[in-house]
This record gives structure tokens, C-alpha cells and sequence, in this order.
């Protein structure tokens, strides 16, 4: 199971948002050994394309060093399909080179939701896991915005403040 | 001449789980020849067939991506550090992807059959 923050899932989808049409990428990171993900760190699509995505080599070796000098691992590798299911493709599965990664897909297809995946590819076998969205313990609103979060009737995008 | 080279998790397995190994050689295809010597097959998963450099495996030298430093033919110092990263791509559908499928899935099967002649 992918267990990751409220706060990190937002960001992620408001990044998707704003690269729509072309898919969006990154990467956030935790504390190596710790499967629980941290640090959010969007990259720049290379490819800049509405069906490939690829990050920059050099871009990549800098997030990759500052990740080993902190301690941290990639736990979460994320991009979005902008016109097609949150399921990886065969390019995905083919490329994926981090068999502890979480492969987090959101698919911006629909204009006004997100589907939200998450998987496991190790040598090509793709596992797909559930996702758990945390409130943060810390927030005092947190039982007011779960409350918000379960009411159908209140669930609204433009609200969000994305 | 000693040259630290650091495995992604990924390959790994050539290399008795170390994320660090050390080699030695003037230029880059030098360097992965004698890896390839003590670590057999991890040559195999960084260069195809036809003697290139695989397009989805990213190789630093300190700290330039070896594309820009002529690729295999990348010359080495002792005491560099050669930095190996699966490339991260992918995506809904990829027009360089059919070339590189089939070289990964060539990679992917030597693999195998060096895994199973073990």
C-alpha cells in the first residue's frame, strides 16, 4: 500500500494540471528503508509530450545525489496520462527502473477529476496497490477537512484552492 | 588506475548487492569491460548489441552525462566517478520506445539465460 499526505497528492495533481496536455513527472522522496514519502520534487518533461515523458539526465543526477546525501530514497516516481487511464503502459513497465519505487499514475483525461493509482513494476510484473490519503495529524481541521472529504455533496474541485 | 562507479539499485544483483565497485580503464567502454570481468552481465544491460550505449541508461562522469563526452568513447582519469542511473521515462505512448523495447527485452533475455547458466 501506498500511504502518502494529503498535502503531496495536491501538489502532485496541481502539477498535472498545470503541464496538461503533456504529461507531467517527478519523484518524492523519504527516508531511505522508511517507505513513506516526504519530499516532493517535480522535474521538468524532457520529452515535453502529451504521450512520453522522460526526465533530464542532468536535472536527474542532481535530485539523485541530494536524495543520497540526505538519506533518501525515490519512494514515489509519479506522471500522469493526459488522455488515457491511470494504468501503466507498456512503455511504463518497460522503462521502470526502480523496483522500490511506488509508480504513482494520475490521469488528467477527465477535466474535472483525477484518477489516482498507484503500482509496483519489478521485472516487468505490475502489482497494483491501494493508495491511502493521510491529513496531516498535526492539523487541527484534520477531522473537519475528512469530514468535508466524505460528504459527495461538498466535493469540489474549484473549492480546493488548486 | 582506480575508477569508483556507482550501481543503481536495479543492477545490483551483478554486483553482489555493492553500491559502490571500483574499475579501472582509459575510456568508458574500457571501464565497463573490466566490470563486465568481475561482474558478468552488467556490460550487457548498459550496451546493445550493436555496441552502443543503451538510450534509456543515463552514465555520468563526475558530473556530465557521458552523451556530451563522446559515449562509450568518454576518456577516463583515475579518480573519477562514473555514476550509472536507469534513465526515467515512459508514458502513455512512446515514439522512441519500439527501438528501445526491443534492445531492453534482448538485455532483459541475456540476463536470464546468464542467471540460469549460473
Amino acid at each position: 500500500m501506498l500511504s502518502i499526505d494529503r498535502s503531496i497528492i495536491d501538489a502532485i495533481v496541481a502539477h498535472a494540471r498545470r503541464d496538461h496536455p503533456d504529461e507531467a513527472c517527478g519523484v518524492v522522496a523519504g527516508p531511505a528503508g522508511g517507505n513513506r514519502p516526504t519530499r516532493h520534487i517535480p522535474m521538468e518533461n524532457s520529452a515535453r509530450s502529451m504521450t512520453f515523458y522522460e526526465f533530464d539526465s542532468m536535472e536527474q543526477l542532481r535530485v539523485w545525489r541530494e536524495m543520497d546525501d540526505r538519506d533518501e530514497e525515490p519512494v514515489v516516481i509519479y506522471h500522469s496520462h493526459t488522455a488515457t487511464e491511470a494504468y501503466p503502459s507498456r512503455t511504463d513497465i518497460s522503462f521502470a527502473g526502480e523496483p522500490g519505487a511506488h509508480y504513482l499514475l494520475v490521469s488528467t483525461r477527465e477535466p474535472d477529476s483525477e484518477e489516482i493509482r498507484s503500482f509496483r513494476i519489478v521485472d516487468g510484473v505490475v502489482t497494483e496497490e491501494p493508495v491511502q490519503i493521510v491529513d496531516a495529524a498535526v492539523d487541527p481541521n484534520a477531522v473537519q477537512s475528512y469530514m468535508f472529504g466524505q460528504s459527495p455533496a461538498t466535493v469540489d474541485y474549484e473549492c480546493s484552492g488548486r | 588506475m582506480a575508477i569508483e562507479v556507482r550501481i543503481p539499485t536495479i543492477l545490483r544483483s551483478y554486483t553482489g548487492g555493492a553500491k559502490v565497485v571500483e574499475g579501472a580503464g582509459d575510456t568508458l567502454d574500457d571501464l565497463l569491460t573490466d566490470l563486465d570481468s568481475r561482474h558478468g552481465g552488467l556490460r550487457g544491460r548498459l550496451v546493445t548489441e550493436t555496441g552502443t550505449l543503451h538510450r534509456f541508461v543515463n552514465v555520468y562522469v563526475n558530473d556530465e552525462d557521458v552523451r556530451f563526452l563522446g559515449a562509450l568513447d568518454a576518456k577516463l582519469n583515475d579518480g573519477d566517478s562514473v555514476t550509472i542511473l536507469p534513465a526515467v521515462a515512459g508514458g502513455a505512448f512512446g515514439f522512441a520506445a519500439a527501438a528501445a523495447l526491443a534492445q531492453h527485452d534482448a538485455a532483459a533475455l541475456a540476463h536470464r539465460a546468464a542467471v540460469a547458466a549460473r
